[in-house]
């Protein structure tokens, strides 16, 4: 560590020349209170922006619409954001706007909760390990019984999520479908977003906070948020974390750094050095085999960060996660940082949303393969990220073996298997993908 | 209170004391006991409740947990101020640095960029309520006058203010947002866009009880100095200098006061619902926040915003003695 942190003030003086110093010094980025927007938190404290020159304000948004909004209309510089909320903004859906990321902020650290009376429900048809432990992952085959009575008695089934083209949205559905269990269509051409044509379980939109009160209410019966909300109910005691995102998908990528694109053009100095600064944080995130954590809980529990107890934050931190009260697992990886080319945007990333939206009718007309790479090529943008890694890089501040060979690289992971129903995604080949869904929209359909 | 003490040593003195002192003294004993009373019994109940309310994030505060908070605000408060200085430091020595390696450099100082303490955030709420308000005075009093004075202004204004009066200021809330983003561009605005759009949501709600309570004070001056005014032949502007504003003094200030009060329960809900710096967003960031401690810190800022609001009345009731001729208005 003193090695590396000499050899950045010996350093700083060739890049100067290099890099160029910022174009906006200060600036004002926006995050909702969640735990993964620690890469913006450690940056800030640990003193990574101002190394950079940058001098930031960090503040809280009251969901995820005031920030989509914040960012377009400029009062903020960037943001937290939702892996969908660039690619919707820049295809038009919802709002119409140009926003590109750099940097993807972390992998996995969702979960989908259902209220004790499903939960009851389920149990039975669970198969159990010989401890009389429930088997992980649970499919959305156990809850499909119970949908069909709610259906059969003229009940809807309602569950939350936390914004229309939010990662949680997708990922309940992805559960969902793979259960067998339809979450309805979106058909934007006909003015419908409500998403709920055809559906059998009826989803619709609640901020995190509220989660554990609706579930408690009896509005909805489940719903799929981010951390704490799913610990929150075990503690609360009133409903049971049946899945995690990292059991549905491993290693799914959540969140986003979310700027315009005109921010970007104008001030490249800028947007170089700040996606230095998360790049630094998301490394020091993961450093020491997770050893530096509990440091980064002890500054989210901070009322200015994401506030919520050392202890509940702690907990989805290191590692661990409690499902049914009493039957802790560990669930490793539970929210990454770094590891696995964690923050590296890559192209077949930004394909998995669009083939969700499409999936989901949220794209409502069929587009060929080469619209996916375009549009995600327009959002996520490697070529950024790369010349803050290899700055890093040349800098001796992070070795060059923890990024991807910047040479070989083409923004497509290896065809993905680890999904829950099995299907293999390959981001080469979106409308293969689409067309391997049995629920779902396939090529050529259309609402 | 001291002068109450005063009468009670008086009391002992003298044995003798007159019906009447006796009166007044029970009367200043009743002044000073009772509100002491009604407090003790209000924080009584208040511990009492709280500790039979369990909610998700715990009890609910009572009096112990809210004071502690307010410790734990000040020490918060302190510690931001050290984390400055530190920023400030760390600032200078890297523009020290850069001007060494590059003289034509002209380095220029940064705000802090730290959390906003409890403590500025009510200073900035103060700012904020009183730009509003200030602003509103300026438009409000001379339209108030101008209706006031002439019936053929007053027909063709009052349909437009009686429809915009009932709204609800917080209903303006995204149309003024979605206005000062569009047409309030600069690369370096002397004011923050936040600042701006709870300003004019401000001043949106003072504006309506000042014009209307300034053009009825206005309307129903007394006829005769009306007339003197008129046998004098005072050019209009004296006339509205020397009979109007004095004679519509009382009626401006009531609606000066019902102006302030409005402002300051608004100001907190836009803040609440935009997240702009202020008390409101204090209170909305910790209820986001669902700590152990959230609650008892929410707690706190509501005992700060009812002390505030009541402060800011009775400081407009003293500046209304003051300058009022009407001494019986400012009792109203």
């Amino acid at each position: 560590m003193a090695i590396a942190a000499f050899s950045f003030v010996v350093s700083t003086s060739t890049t100067a020349e290099e890099l160029g110093y910022p174009e906006k010094e200060e600036l004002t980025f926006g995050f909702i209170k969640l735990t993964d927007m620690a890469p913006i938190a450690i940056a800030y404290e640990k003193g990574f922006f101002e190394d950079e020159g940058l001098y930031v304000t960090i503040e809280a948004q009251a969901n995820w619409k005031v920030l989509l909004d914040g960012v377009i209309d400029g009062r903020l510089d960037g943001a937290h954001m939702l892996a969908g909320q660039p690619i919707a903004a820049t295809i038009g859906y919802g709002t119409k706007a140009n926003i590109i990321t750099p940097f993807s902020m972390d992998l996995n650290g969702n979960g989908i909760t259902v209220s004790n009376e499903i939960w009851k429900q389920m149990k039975g048809n669970i198969p159990k390990q010989a401890d009389g432990r429930p088997v992980h992952p649970i499919k959305a085959d156990a809850l499909k019984p119970v949908v069909d009575k709610f259906i059969d008695e003229g009940k809807p089934f309602n569950m939350g999520m936390v914004f229309p083209v939010s990662t949680h949205n997708y990922e309940l559905r992805y559960w969902l479908a793979a259960g067998g269990i339809h979450p309805g269509y979106y058909a934007p051409h006909k003015g419908d977003t409500s998403g709920q044509i055809d559906a059998q379980a009826l989803l619709s939109v609640t901020p995190p906070p509220q989660m554990p009160a609706t579930l408690e209410a009896g509005t909805i019966y489940g719903y799929c948020v981010g951390e704490p909300w799913n610990q929150q109910a075990v503690f609360k005691g009133i409903g049971v974390p049946v899945v995690t995102d990292y059991e549905i998908w491993k290693d799914n990528p959540e969140k986003v750094f979310g700027i315009t694109e005109e921010f970007a053009e104008k001030y490249p100095n800028t947007t170089i050095r700040l996606t230095r600064a998360l790049i630094r944080a998301a490394q020091w995130l993961d450093a020491n085999d997770n050893g530096n954590r509990p440091e980064a809980v002890k500054i989210l529990s901070e009322s200015k960060y994401v506030g919520a107890d050392y202890e509940v934050i702690a907990n989805s931190m290191t590692g661990t996660f409690e499902y049914e009260k009493g039957d802790k697992r560990s669930v490793p990886d539970f929210n990454v940082f770094f590891r696995y080319n964690a923050t590296y945007p890559y192209y077949s990333d930004a394909i998995w949303y669009l083939t969700q939206m499409r999936r989901w009718g949220q794209i409502s007309e069929d587009k060929p393969d080469s619209w996916y790479k375009e549009v995600a090529a327009k959002v996520y943008r490697p070529d950024i990220y790369k010349k803050a890694a290899q700055s890093l890089i040349e800098e001796k501040i992070i070795d060059a073996a923890l990024f991807p060979d910047f040479t070989s690289e083409d923004g497509f992971r290896a065809p993905q298997t680890h999904f829950i129903d099995g299907i293999v995604y390959d981001g080469s080949k979106p409308n293969d993908y689409i067309n391997k869904f049995s629920i779902g929209l396939k090529a050529g359909e259309k609402i | 209170m001291s002068l109450l003490i005063r009468n009670l040593i008086n009391l002992n003195r003298e044995q003798s004391f007159s019906d009447q002192s006796l009166l007044l003294a029970g009367q200043k004993l009743k002044l000073a006991l009772l509100p002491i009373l009604g407090l003790l019994a209000f924080l009584l109940l208040w511990s009492l409740a709280a500790n039979n309310v369990t909610t998700s994030l715990g009890k609910f505060p009572g009096p112990g947990a809210v004071a502690t908070q307010f410790d734990n605000l000040y020490q918060e408060h302190m510690n931001e101020r050290e984390k400055e200085q530190a920023f400030y430091q760390r600032q200078e020595k890297r523009n020290a640095d850069r001007v060494a390696k590059d003289p034509t450099y002209v380095a220029k100082i940064r705000a802090y960029t730290g959390k906003e303490t409890f403590l500025d955030q009510i200073i900035t709420s103060l700012k904020t309520v009183m730009s509003g308000f200030l602003l509103a005075a300026v438009i409000a009093i001379p339209l108030g006058i101008a209706i006031g004075l002439s019936q053929t202004l007053n027909q063709a204004i009052n349909p437009i203010i009686q429809v915009f009066k009932p709204v609800s200021p917080l209903a303006w809330l995204p149309l003024v947002t979605m206005l000062v983003s569009a047409l309030y561009v600069s690369d370096d605005p002397l004011f923050a866009k936040s600042f701006v759009n709870s300003l004019i949501t401000v001043t949106l709600c003072c504006l309506w009880p000042m014009v209307i309570n300034t053009s009825v004070g206005v309307a129903s001056i007394n006829q005769d100095w009306v007339n003197v005014s008129q046998v004098l032949r005072l050019p209009a502007l004296t006339h509205v200098r020397k009979i109007v504003l004095p004679a519509s003094i009382p009626a401006i200030f009531t609606g000066m006061r019902m102006s302030l009060g409005i402002a300051w329960m608004v100001l907190i809900a836009a803040e609440m619902l935009a997240q702009n710096p202020g008390l409101g967003k204090f209170v909305w960031d910790e209820f986001q926040n669902g700590s152990s401690q959230s609650l008892s810190r929410i707690m706190a800022a509501v005992i700060v915003i009812g002390l505030i609001g009541f402060f800011l009345d009775r400081m407009m009731l003293q500046l209304q003695r003051w300058l009022s001729w009407d001494k019986a208005s400012a009792k109203r």
